[in-house]
């Protein structure tokens, strides 16, 4: 009974349990969110949970296991096709398969890119994962096979319409949230499991020092192709749902300015946090409605309203390695130091008043 | 004429242009460690400077030197001003950083100039030249443009080699500890460097631009082209950025003329990948390969 209870104790009380009454608690929050705001606001916030799906895999990659995606842009694609082919000519497959196909494609896709990366270091991995999201022949490719693909304009996604018990006139974009969230919960439980356990150190030991990873007795390439394998998955999964989100998929909405987003969204909200890919994916949603508002309202040309989002995000990019380069949850992280430290509670010992700045901010 | 003698002329021409982009990002690499993923920006921004010129009434060759100078001034700024304060900052960081630049100038290049797609014109006839009764397809503008990287390099050269300034700008980049110890300054060295880089990298952008259209991203596909060629030559030479440039510009055309031109971009992934699987520090570069 005893033995029973310790070993209970020792699966819920850490971090798994943790983990998952984090994430009932911000289903309910999410819950109670969605059917207070109306359907604009829906629609926005299914984008955030999106993008937090990207960000987070592009943050284990890139922030835990120190590998540099230029392609998740491309990876995105690859999942969006996979739902829109799987959704062309009015096949009503249920939502939960459509996502799963489109993780498993990528997550195939995946192994075969984390194989060659893993072999690349540093520069050559950004220069090769930039001419993959470059060269990713996509408008040819869809142009050429427009039969299947439907060339530059793209397939069109059917939207997924709510299930009959919760009413008729439940608004499609609080369904389509719903799942969002959904997919985005479930995917930030299983990443936290990940990093939190032996995987995790793998990837971290890794970034951090690759011989002594070794040496420690850590299959270098095989922990980099997991890391890639996971990553791409996610992209896919965040690529179906943006089929959905969008209820298109064209060459147009895959380019290099996609994945270079997902990058400024790991960079603002921390690189190797998964909550920093949520703050990161905030930021990229409510930019772009921010300045289009204040173009508006300046009546600014159309020729700077729609590159002004884009502009920032490279100011900010610029900004943040020059002066914040842990980002938002980094930022937040220290202002918890302090405060423990500047006025007593500091769990884990450590001087008063005494803030190591220097201190890199600890992961998850 | 054979498919295959025009293919490769033109394969000359595209090879020249890529080569500077390749020798650009080598010079960058060698000074300070960073890949310069903002090259191809840089250059589509410059390039949008002298078409801006040109359109205001200018002569082309103000357009050009217009390219020029902005290219050396937008390189000495960006080395200045954003990289030199990231120097010790993790390789990922600087990364990010020069991928910021990218994205910044190209959401500033539409906000500034308009967002249409622009033509440029080049500098000589695109006609071929007539070599007795037949027409070679190598114009006159093509002719400038491989003259004008060869003499670019060829100045480079004697400046890295020949000079007292080209003797301290590779003892900084070689060493900075000791040169520094030895008086030299040098920072303003790597300052330089990029400068100079970003010129190279300039004068790709007005001479490409011609055959391709002016748009924010045009210059993206020579960027990874360039790199390419780079990695080719082993990222640390700048006679292999040269060699590699002007061989991805033969494999790209006779990919092109031979499979369809949408596939250009895919033969440089695929050169890359193969070079990168089978050496992975380049075909040139005499440096021991990275172990684990």
């Amino acid at each position: 009974m005893v033995a029973v209870q310790s070993r209970l104790d020792r699966l819920v009380r850490p971090t798994f349990g943790r983990h998952l009454l984090f994430a009932l608690g911000a289903a309910v929050v999410l819950l109670l969110l969605s059917s207070q705001i109306g359907a604009y606001d829906d629609y926005n916030l299914t984008a955030v949970a999106i993008f937090a799906v990207a960000a987070a895999g592009l943050n284990l990659l890139t922030g835990l296991n120190g590998q540099l995606s230029l392609g998740h842009g491309a990876l995105m694609a690859i999942g969006a096709y996979t739902a829109s082919l799987l959704l062309k000519d009015h096949h009503q497959f249920p939502v939960i398969v459509v996502l799963l196909a489109a993780v498993l494609s990528t997550g195939v896709i995946g192994i075969g890119f984390g194989y060659a990366a893993a072999r690349l270091r540093g520069p050559y991995l950004a220069g090769a994962t930039l001419t993959l999201a470059v060269a990713i022949p996509l408008p040819q490719v869809a142009t050429r096979y427009k039969s299947i693909f439907g060339g530059e304009s793209g397939l069109t996604v059917a939207p997924s319409s709510p299930p009959d018990w919760l009413g008729a006139d439940f608004p499609p974009e609080r369904w389509l949230a719903w799942i969002a969230f959904a997919a985005a919960i479930v995917t930030m439980v299983l990443l936290a499991n990940l990093l939190r356990g032996a995987p995790g150190r793998a990837f971290k030991a890794v970034r951090d020092n690759e011989a002594a990873a070794a040496l420690a007795g850590i299959n270098v390439a095989r922990t980099q192709v997991l890391a890639f394998v996971v990553s791409a998955a996610c992209a896919g999964l965040a690529g179906a749902l943006l089929a959905y989100w969008t209820g298109v998929t064209a060459p147009a909405g895959f380019t290099l300015a996609l994945s270079l987003q997902l990058i400024t969204a790991i960079v603002i909200g921390g690189l190797g946090s998964l909550a920093g890919a949520v703050w990161g994916s905030l930021v990229l949603v409510f930019v772009p409605l921010l300045t289009s508002g204040m173009a508006s309202r300046l009546s600014l040309p159309s020729s700077v309203a729609d590159n002004l989002p884009l502009a920032i995000y490279g100011g900010i990019l610029v900004i943040a390695m020059l002066v914040a380069p842990h980002g938002i949850q980094g930022a937040l992280r220290r202002i918890l130091a302090y405060g423990r430290a500047r006025w007593g509670n500091t769990p884990g010992g450590g001087q008063k008043g005494v803030v190591d700045w220097d201190d890199p901010a600890p992961d998850t | 004429m054979s498919r295959f003698f025009v293919l490769t002329l033109n394969g000359v021409t595209q090879g020249a242009i890529y080569a500077a982009m390749a020798l650009a990002l080598v010079m960058i690499w060698r000074a300070t460690k960073v890949i310069n993923f903002a090259q191809g920006a840089m250059a589509m921004f410059t390039t949008y400077l002298a078409v801006f010129a040109i359109e205001h009434g200018t002569p082309y060759w103000v357009g050009f030197l217009v390219a020029l100078v902005s290219g050396l001034l937008l390189g000495a700024i960006v080395e200045r001003v954003i990289v030199r304060p990231v120097e010790s900052a993790p390789a990922l960081n600087v990364v990010i950083l020069t991928l910021g630049l990218l994205l910044f100038l190209e959401a500033l290049a539409p906000m500034a100039f308009g967002g249409q797609i622009r033509s440029f014109p080049p500098a000589f006839s695109i006609v071929g030249l007539r070599l007795g009764t037949s027409q070679v397809p190598f114009s006159p503008f093509d002719l400038f443009t491989f003259g004008s990287v060869v003499a670019v390099m060829l100045l480079l050269l004697v400046l890295f080699q020949k000079t007292d300034l080209g003797l301290r700008m590779r003892a900084s980049a070689f060493n900075p500890e000791v040169s520094r110890l030895l008086g030299i300054r040098v920072g303003r060295m790597l300052t330089l460097g990029w400068a100079l880089a970003s010129l190279v990298g300039a004068l790709a952008g007005v001479l490409i631009a011609p055959s391709l259209l002016l748009y924010p991203t045009f210059m993206d596909d020579v960027l990874v082209f360039g790199f390419t060629g780079a990695v080719l030559g082993g990222l640390d030479s700048a006679v292999g950025a040269v060699v590699g440039g002007l061989l991805m510009g033969f494999a790209l055309t006779y990919v092109g003329g031979y499979f369809g031109s949408d596939l250009e971009t895919v033969g440089a992934l695929v050169i890359l990948i193969a070079v990168l699987m089978v050496r992975p520090s380049g075909l040139f570069s005499v440096q021991r390969v990275r172990q684990v």
